[in-house]
């Protein structure tokens, strides 16, 4: 504007090197920040359970006790009840792992909603990748998941099944899993940045998908019986949907053969890396988009 | 928006016209700055029934309302500059700060920056229900220094801060504000930063944490950055500031040295 001689100051500022404050990083140099940050996630990641469980007298025991009192919930309820489980080999192994499973997602998902608005006055005081606060509320959530493995393996044995060679595909198929996670977290962060109603509504939509993922029943049944009345593609969508792609594949890991109904391995292997390639690209580019309007006024 | 051009053109004359210093290297320049944002909720009754409405109607909120709090400033601050800037409340100074922090976007003009400024507000907790030495090391780590740095700079954090003997292991939301403003302080002040915004955090502090804030600001400043200081009490400004802004609605009303100015602003607040 009113700058000496020609010049405007834009144009001094440019000269000089400086830069609009606030401007996104590149695409690599973001990816480069936020693996500088690899200390302060993790860290942030084992403060923040710590903090969650400092107000009750169990302390921390609770990351045991509330995966138990969940599986106990729903196996009184489905498996004693409703007696969902016919024609299912142990079904209480078969809820109990679907339900811990099923809980990684839906937790981190719930977290990541939370992720920018709940840590407001960390982004406006400090410049970080915004992105480090979801990987750490991802990473709580997979430590909280692996606990809950413990209590599941010990149950899985206390109801009779044996160790197999197929337990070691388990670790490649929780790293999956976890990059699923983080993407679709990454995702509903920015939404739930932006929009935040999406916290009132995100209790609905997990429960929902809950119903629709097999936890409770067994898909390649209910499969069968859409094929029975015409409608084979409801099958193919019950199938290759996310939820219940990991919990079958973990099912089939731990369990093995859980009724008559065949499982096509090869197929959900093949889902489950295209759903973690593609949620986590996807989510990560999502997410990245928005950086700079975080915390904002 | 248009509201807005009208203002700017009559007012052509309020901003003193900014003169470029050759021999200095420019940190952050601004340049006809306007900060418009969008209050919510101001005068609302909000019951169900009416929000449903409006979104049938696709209406906007009828309660948001649009405050222009900074207008049309302009300046250039170099490097090794600790700035005060002064005005009465609702001035513009706190957006102005958080508008050289990148947090609000302007809505017209610029804000040139070399490095990322960061701000240091008035609200004092990074992480309220985590514990002061806890906050240490995420505020670090999230600063980006590495872990050997960070344990490096713990203890001196911990003596900067000067917290009640033992506060260090309460969580942050038992402190009280001055406590949890020094903490603030202390750890972004344990990374050199290029630009360093400080909005009323030293105001909280006792007569002997200003002495070693004043301290530890100069030796920000020596460390080649600049450092913004918002203030109500003038003699903070007087005695760490070498320039001083005053701002008056939103538009700029003198920039220089601290002694005229202040006492300008003196006479003119009937202080």
């Amino acid at each position: 504007m009113n700058g000496s001689g020609n010049e405007s100051l834009a144009e001094f500022a440019a000269r000089h090197g400086l830069t609009q404050s606030a401007a996104r990083p590149s695409l690599r140099k973001y990816v480069q920040e936020l693996w500088q940050r690899r200390t302060f996630i993790w860290n942030f990641a084992t403060a923040k359970t710590a903090s969650t469980y400092s107000g009750s007298q169990l302390g921390q025991l609770w990351q045991v006790l509330t995966p138990l009192l969940n599986a106990g919930v729903y196996y009184l309820i489905f498996g004693v009840l409703v007696g969902t489980s016919k024609g299912i080999h142990n079904y209480t192994a078969f809820l109990i792992t679907g339900v811990f499973v099923f809980t990684f997602t839906q937790r981190s998902l719930t977290a990541g909603a939370k992720a920018i608005g709940g840590n407001l006055s960390l982004i406006r005081a400090l410049h970080f990748p915004r992105a480090s606060l979801v990987f750490a509320n991802v990473l709580m959530e997979l430590q909280q998941l692996l606990i809950s493995m413990v209590v599941l393996v010990v149950i899985v044995l206390l109801t009779g099944e044996m160790p197999t060679l197929t337990w070691l595909l388990i670790p490649p198929l929780l790293m999956l899993q976890l990059l699923f996670n983080v993407g679709i977290s990454l995702a509903i962060a920015r939404l739930g940045a932006f929009v935040r109603d999406i916290q009132q509504l995100l209790p609905f939509i997990t429960r929902t998908w809950l119903y629709f993922s097999g936890v409770f029943f067994l898909i390649p049944q209910m499969a069968a019986k859409f094929d029975h009345k015409g409608y084979p593609w409801v099958g193919k969508i019950l199938e290759a949907n996310p939820g219940a792609v990991y919990i079958e594949l973990m099912r089939s890991c731990l369990i093995g053969d859980v009724s008559k109904f065949p499982i096509n391995h090869g197929l959900l292997w093949t889902y489950a890396v295209l759903w973690a390639v593609v949620a986590f690209i996807g989510g990560f580019w999502y997410f990245y988009r928005a950086e700079e309007r975080y915390g904002r006024g | 928006m248009a509201n807005s051009l009208k203002e700017k053109t009559s007012l052509a004359g309020a901003q003193p016209e900014v003169v470029i210093d050759p021999a200095r290297e420019p940190i952050v320049v601004v340049d006809g700055l306007h900060i418009v944002y969008r209050v919510y909720g101001a005068g609302s009754k909000g019951s169900a029934a009416s929000a449903l409405m409006r979104i049938v109607k696709r209406q906007n909120r009828p309660q948001m309302k649009e405050v222009h709090a900074v207008k049309g400033v302009s300046f250039v601050a170099y490097r090794g500059d600790a700035i005060g800037v002064v005005g009465t409340n609702g001035s513009g100074k706190s957006t102005l700060l958080a508008a050289i922090a990148g947090l609000l976007p302007p809505a017209r003009g610029g804000v040139y920056t070399d490095g990322q400024p960061s701000l240091l507000g008035v609200n004092a907790a990074l992480m309220k229900d985590l514990t002061g030495s806890r906050n240490i090391i995420l505020g670090c780590l999230a600063m980006g220094l590495t872990q050997e740095e960070t344990k490096a700079k713990y203890d001196e954090i911990v003596k900067f801060a000067d917290l009640k003997p033992g506060f260090i292991d309460y969580p942050m939301s038992t402190y009280s504000s001055g406590m949890g403003a020094r903490l603030r302080f202390a750890i972004a002040a344990a990374r050199t930063h290029d630009v360093m915004l400080i909005d009323e955090a030293l105001a909280t502090g006792d007569a002997k944490f200003k002495r070693r804030s004043k301290a530890k600001i100069d030796e920000l400043r020596q460390d080649a950055g600049a450092v913004f200081l918002v203030a109500h009490n003038l003699d903070v400004i007087e005695e760490t500031c070498n320039r001083v802004i005053w701002l008056d609605d939103g538009r700029m009303k003198m920039d220089g040295d601290p002694e005229e100015v202040l006492a300008a602003y003196t006479k003119a607040t009937g202080k």
